[in-house]
């Protein structure tokens, strides 16, 4: 077929050439995918190589050392390690717990809101506020404002009713560090659960109500499944932001003891501190295994709906 | 595929008005309560060192935090610089994800490629690789260019951690627009980007708004990055809140302005936008 001839089929929108028309379809999505692929994929084929070695930061070590092949000594090294053992621990720990609680919070708040009643709007307004709050200054506010025992307005209330007064950050770092996350999550989980709660055909609860359901009987009967593969998106969701929780973290404890989540602790291996960048990346690849096995879990929840979507 | 009309219209199911009322009021209690330690920062914020220190109120209310605040040189870091470089940082980085993803979503909804359901999750794939899985060789390559401590070094970031979640939540809107809107259009042999700019922008302008918004509050609200690669000339809002905090003397009301300098334009953006954000949260998947 001649170039010609080709350019006429396109024009009639009925390209048989099939190598040109496919490449008219991909050429608009390239540069995205390019993109994508260089910032993300390659960095991470870096680190795996960078596992293998004893790099170090050049500007940070007295006596620079040259960089060499190490095997697989960085990752012998992280099972031996208590302190990665304790990191992987805590990470579980403070994601099992703040996404459990979010969710469970969002859902009864989302409850509440699946209703009309006087200022819903204005209530739904002031619920997703800390959602839209920087992870910075909601750790902040609660630090300084909720938890200080100096200035703290939780230990003024405690003070009030006859109690004594609670180092809540250095006595219990992990359950204030939840506590910011459950805090600023639950909104993400209530908006996501709301949107199932909607989405629930009218008709059949209509129809329930007029058999004579119980409210309770058509929540446990009709709507929780129905909201059972919103609830796994929310909790897989909350799972990937809250896994890499950093921000709370450096601001409350700056990963004080019992508070050091993996992201944390290989945070503080290298560029917070260590700078044994060849070390870190092999703690980093142990990390994306577990990820990935987490992401598996993710996309397939995704993908079900994304069928469902396709379907409707 | 075709549009789809599923409007929960949910009808009164018999529900006793009392009950109804009582559960009207809770909610109002409970919204109160959540928003409560947000409330009291905004209170504190307009009282004096003093009063925000011994949590009382016997001196007034008054904007004087806020300009204390703007024209504080007590860090290293203004209030301006840091606004302009998160300005910079956001508006540029936003910028540059439409433009890569609008097309990239068209290719992905009104003209599919060869496995687009693949392409469309290998995006979103990235989101779940850990940023310490990439940081290391950014950092290393960062240093060895000289970008450390520059705005470009995190307009290329940003653009990186938002572009996934744009092309999501652009498909999604571009899988509304009428088909035969977009046929009339090939058939008269629109260019790709007039297509897009005089049939697909008008129809999901508010959605496109959307996907800009949350890339926007991504990438104000970012910290990790800002503070690892960014410690020094170009640090953003997160960092400047942070320099509030001080070890001699009180701040609690300073820290209170400052945090609500560096949260309102997000807050108020996030608050119009909320019903729309839902789409862009759950990468697409819900409406």
């Amino acid at each position: 077929m001649t170039a010609a001839a080709a350019a006429a089929t396109r024009t009639k929108g009925t390209a048989r050439d099939p190598f040109s028309s496919a490449w008219r379809r991909r050429l608009p999505l390239l540069p995205a995918l390019l993109y994508v692929v260089a910032i993300t994929q390659l960095p991470f084929l870096v680190s795996i190589y960078y596992s293998f070695t004893n790099l170090k930061d050049k500007t940070q070590s007295l006596i620079p050392e040259p960089t060499r092949y190490v095997g697989f000594a960085n990752y012998r090294q992280i099972f031996s390690d208590p302190f990665f053992r304790q990191a992987i621990w805590t990470s579980v720990k403070m994601t099992v717990l703040a996404v459990l609680l979010s969710l469970i919070i969002g859902t009864l708040f989302a409850i509440l809101l699946d209703r009309k009643f006087l200022g819903q709007g204005v209530i739904r307004t002031l619920l997703i506020t800390p959602f839209l709050l920087m992870p910075v200054v909601a750790a902040l506010i609660w630090k300084q404002q909720m938890f200080s025992s100096l200035f703290g307005v939780l230990n003024k209330a405690l003070n009030f009713l006859g109690f004594n007064s609670v180092a809540f950050i250095s006595d219990h770092p992990l359950g204030s560090i939840v506590t910011v996350l459950v805090w600023q999550w639950t909104p993400f989980m209530m908006l996501i659960v709301l949107a199932g709660l909607q989405s629930q055909p009218a008709e059949i609860l209509e129809a329930a109500n007029v058999d004579g359901a119980t409210p309770f009987g058509i929540f446990r009967q009709l709507t929780f499944p129905h909201l059972r593969r919103y609830l796994e998106l929310g909790a897989l969701l909350g799972s990937i932001y809250i896994v890499q929780a950093f921000d709370a973290i450096d601001v409350m404890t700056a990963g004080g003891p019992g508070s050091t989540n993996v992201p944390y602790y290989v945070y503080q291996e290298s560029i917070g501190g260590g700078f044994r960048y060849g070390a870190a990346s092999a703690y980093a690849i142990v990390v994306v295994v577990f990820s990935i096995i987490i992401a598996t879990f993710a996309l397939r929840v995704l993908s079900s709906l994304f069928r469902e979507e396709a379907r409707a | 595929m075709t549009d789809r009309e599923r409007r929960g219209a949910k009808l009164g199911v018999g529900e006793r008005r009392a009950a109804v009322a009582g559960l009207g009021v809770l909610a109002w209690l409970v919204a109160l309560l959540w928003i409560f330690p947000f409330a009291w920062t905004v209170f504190t914020s307009f009282k004096t060192e003093q009063d925000a220190a011994a949590q009382t109120l016997h001196q007034g209310l008054s904007f004087g935090r806020y300009s204390d605040v703007s024209h504080s040189t007590s860090g290293t870091l203004s209030l301006q610089s840091a606004f302009t470089n998160s300005l910079v940082v956001v508006v540029v980085s936003t910028l540059i994800v439409l433009a890569l993803a609008l097309p990239a979503a068209y290719a992905l909804a009104i003209r599919p490629v060869h496995r687009w359901r693949d392409v469309l999750f290998f995006f979103i794939s990235t989101k779940f690789l850990p940023i310490v899985a990439s940081i290391f060789p950014i950092y290393v390559y960062a240093e060895k260019w000289n970008l450390i401590g520059t705005r470009t070094v995190l307009i290329i970031l940003y653009i990186a951690i938002n572009l996934p979640l744009a092309i999501w939540m652009t498909r999604s809107f571009f899988m509304e627009v009428p088909r035969e809107l977009i046929e009339a259009a090939e058939i008269d042999g629109t260019s790709l980007f007039n297509q897009l700019r005089s049939v697909i922008l008008p129809i999901t302008a508010p959605g496109i708004a959307a996907t800009a918004l949350l890339c926007v509050i991504f990438a104000w609200n970012e910290y990790f990055y800002a503070l690892q690669l960014n410690f020094a000339n170009a640090s953003t809002m997160p960092q400047w809140v942070t320099t509030n905090v001080s070890t001699r003397g009180n701040f609690l009301a300073k820290l209170s302005a400052a945090s609500i300098i560096a949260c309102l334009a997000v807050v108020l953006a996030g608050w119009a936008a909320q019903k729309r954000m839902i789409r862009g949260l759950s990468m697409g998947a819900l409406k």
